[in-house]
């Protein structure tokens, strides 16, 4: 009964988001006040496709196993927080979840866009309309999650065991916030370049949602790394799987659009460049879409294998993309914007920025669809290897990271040359070298990468400690740090995520051996012991708990429980790591087979710093976050 | 004039750079593909020695040997057609059974067994890779053979 008022609810939001688009064309001669249904009919679609969800999410927990969607992705013994996060755990309800944030956003952007031009606004808020409809016809016509079953089964099929996990319930929404987030930003691009209306305003206007899309994508990301992390029993946090590519990709382009967006608002230089990336950043989170949701990558993500639903988001891709890609060569602003281009300037080193950035974007872009676009036509079936982007990625991330921290320090050029303080740079860069040796030599291994790495962090950490009090000293007041307070917690998170990834990647050490019980090994200076092998059983599975004691100098400093488990219904083995987090370091252990009698294969590891990785992510996207909050406070102030 | 040559020098220098930096790019790229073959495309000639690619088939029934005390696993993957050998030093995936479709890397040696460095089992008990699909659709028999030995675990 719940399936069926989800399913009509659908199909109202879908009927509301026609009459939200439809409004203007047809109304707008017999009724003058047709704003009025694009404003209230552009808010109903929130609660619409909310009560929607919340029914799949009760017929999760009431186990309606007459539907397909939750007899293929429940069981009545999952606990009832998996049950819940089961809603978006497979194809159906995923996407359910993408339009349910799609209309939150539209939500957001009808009641924060009172101080737009109306005309521009109803526009904008029917290109969201648009948006919509195609994956509202998407959800209803591929995608159905209240489809019934032809005959109902006695229990569901169960969630897949890698699933039933924390990060699945954080995961998803945080990474859709993020990717469809950008859709505000696409879609007032496009309503900019119909309307032939360019004013540098806009800029500020469209600054938040973008670094609030941006500051979700960090945080989906991240939380996306850190399950894989533990989850996957490999102790990575990245692989370069193509998946991790596609979220990747319009995270790297919204990177680039918040710092070309400052340029266009205070120089009203780069506007053509804004718009195009404003494009190409919802673009690439479609295309994401398409490459996780057809089936046709291998990864852990490809759970649906249906080629209609490729078909549909590669044609819906393609309208979207195209239609405004056709506009922009149409109607994007003149290139009057040729002002003179000092280099050593904030613009020209943001411009610098940029093209590190889209070339970043285009080369992860060739490493993933290049396969595809071979497999397609039938050629080759390749694969496109680790080392690649390793080899291609960092050498441009090095110098772009380089100018995150030099940008501070180029607000106060001028006053820097006048003031006579190039000493004190000077002094800076002295001790920023023996930071980076003295940071070096905390690893016992001589090693350029992770020189470079404690380098970059120092050289931002302490560019931003002086801008901090060159400002001080030259306006005399702390307020300025309140409104830059986002902009270098997002770079020393960017500092923090570098010297994290540096030195995980070139001080980390892995194992894998055969260990007797009792045994000990010594991994990075931690002596483990394996001490006993138990069973146990779960709610819905049985396992093998071993028991690992760890010292340091034989001093014991904690007990670990890697554990490997049998799910009852789908009979899936799945490795829980045993870890020991640390700020310093994390310990790692997985069980991989039992080879005799108390003999079992073991991974340990030893990752340090690793955490810096997440928490530099988490202080990422909390700037992002903070620059929005303060620039809001700021408009208040000044009103 | 000589505002012109330098002009020039700046402009030929910058284009070497980028073709020089565009060669390496393409460079790294065609070094780092990793081709895939089923078992019944290889052929001893078409790499040379060393050449790491990968090769995928369903593991055949009865094939796993497991060494008593060291990592060492040896396997047999098939297409139906053609079996190949595989070894392997290490933890295998936990989804890895016989009967299952796996995804390997490695490199075949002279003696024509493929020595694995990686092997990839997918994370669903129905699942088999594409890559491994393919090979096996001309053939339909073997199709159903291993839709069969798949329900059989399931």
């Amino acid at each position: 009964m719940i399936a069926y008022i989800g399913f009509f609810l659908i199909l109202l939001a879908f009927l509301n988001a026609l009459i939200l688009i439809s409004s203007k064309p047809l109304l707008s001669k017999v009724m003058p006040d047709y704003g009025s249904v694009i404003l209230s009919s552009s808010k109903l679609l929130f609660p619409l496709i909310l009560f929607s969800f919340i029914s799949l999410i009760i017929s999760f927990l009431t186990n309606d196993f007459s539907l397909k969607y939750v007899s293929s992705n429940s069981n009545s013994l999952l606990p009832y927080y998996y049950k819940i996060s089961a809603t978006w755990a497979g194809h159906e309800g995923s996407m359910l979840l993408w339009c349910l944030v799609l209309s939150f956003w539209t939500f957001m952007a009808s009641v924060y866009s009172k101080d737009l031009d109306t005309d521009f606004r109803l526009k904008f808020l029917s290109i969201m309309g648009l948006l919509n409809i195609g994956f509202l016809a998407f959800l209803i016509f591929t995608s159905n999650p209240f489809e019934k079953n032809l005959s109902i089964p006695i229990d569901g099929r169960d969630l897949n065991p890698l699933l039933q996990d924390f990060g699945l319930i954080v995961h998803p929404p945080m990474l859709y916030m993020g990717y469809v987030g950008l859709s505000v930003v696409f879609s007032f691009a496009v309503t900019c370049l119909l309307k032939n209306d360019f004013k540098p305003e806009w800029a500020k206007w469209i600054r938040p949602w973008a670094l609030m899309s941006w500051s979700f994508l960090t945080l989906g990301i991240a939380l996306g790394s850190w399950w894989a992390y533990y989850e996957l029993g490999w102790g990575g946090w990245w692989f370069w799987d193509p998946v991790e590519n596609a979220s990747f990709m319009p995270w790297l382009i919204t990177t680039a659009l918040i710092h070309s967006l400052i340029t266009c608002e205070q120089k009203s230089m780069f506007k053509n460049w804004t718009i195009l990336l404003s494009i190409i950043a919802f673009s690439l989170s479609l295309l994401g879409t398409f490459l996780v949701r057809s089936g046709i990558l291998t990864s852990v993500h490809s759970f649906a294998n249906d080629p209609a639903r490729g078909a549909f988001i590669l044609l819906f891709l393609a309208i979207i993309t195209g239609s405004a890609l056709i506009l922009y060569l149409k109607n994007s602003p003149k290139m009057n914007d040729k002002t003179s281009f000092n280099f050593f300037s904030k613009e020209s080193f943001f411009l610098i920025n940029n093209i590190l950035l889209v070339t970043a974007t285009f080369t992860i872009l060739l490493g993933t669809m290049y396969p595809l676009v071979l497999d397609i036509l039938g050629l080759e079936k390749i694969s496109v290897g680790v080392p690649y982007y390793n080899s291609v990625f960092l050498p441009l991330m090095i110098p772009l990271v380089f100018l995150a921290g030099y940008i501070p320090i180029l607000f106060l050029s001028k006053k820097v040359k006048s003031h006579g303080q190039s000493k004190y740079f000077f002094i800076s860069f002295i001790i920023i070298v023996l930071i980076s040796l003295l940071g070096h030599s905390l690893f016992d291994v001589y090693n350029l990468s992770i020189f470079i790495g404690f380098f970059l962090f120092a050289w931002i950490t302490l560019n931003l400690i002086y801008d901090f009090i060159s400002k001080l000293i030259s306006t005399g007041s702390i307020r300025f740090f309140f409104k830059n307070i986002g902009m270098f917690m997002a770079h020393l998170g960017l500092a923090l995520f570098v010297i994290g990834a540096t030195v995980v990647e070139n001080n980390k050490t892995e194992k894998e051996v055969i260990m007797n019980l009792s045994e000990k090994l010594d991994v990075g200076g931690y002596s483990f012991e394996f001490v006993d092998i138990n069973e146990n059983m779960g709610p819905n599975y049985s396992s093998v708990i071993g028991h690992f004691r760890v010292y340091i100098n034989n001093e014991f400093i904690t007990d670990m429980y890697p554990e490997k488990r049998l799910y009852n219904s789908s009979e899936m083995p799945m490795t829980e790591a045993g870890i020991d987090p640390g700020f310093k370091r994390d310990l790692y252990i997985t069980l991989g087979t039992m080879i005799d009698q108390d003999k079992w294969s073991v991974r340990i590891y030893h990752k340090p710093l690793i955490r810096f990785i997440w928490i530099g992510a988490i202080m990422m996207a909390l700037g992002a976050i903070l620059s929005v909050l303060m620039k809001r406070r700021n408009i208040k102030v000044v009103n | 004039m000589k505002k012109r040559t330098l002009r020039i020098y700046y402009i030929s220098f910058i284009l070497v750079l980028l073709s020089l930096l565009f060669f390496m790019f393409i460079k790294t790229f065609n070094d780092n593909l990793l081709f895939y073959r089923s078992p019944s495309q290889i052929t001893n000639s078409e790499f040379p020695d060393n050449y790491v690619f990968r090769v995928g088939g369903v593991v055949l029934d009865g094939s796993l040997i497991k060494s008593k005390d060291t990592m060492n696993v040896k396997f047999v993957i098939t297409d139906y057609e053609q079996n190949l050998d595989i070894t392997y030093t290490g933890i295998l995936p936990d989804l890895f059974r016989e009967g299952q479709g796996v995804v390997i890397r490695g490199k075949l040696g002279d003696d024509g067994v493929f020595y694995a460095e990686e092997v990839l089992a997918k994370h669903d008990e129905t699942y088999m890779p594409p890559e491994v699909l393919d090979s096996l659709k001309n053939n339909k028999e073997a199709l159903n053979k291993t839709t069969e030995s798949m329900k059989i675990y399931k």
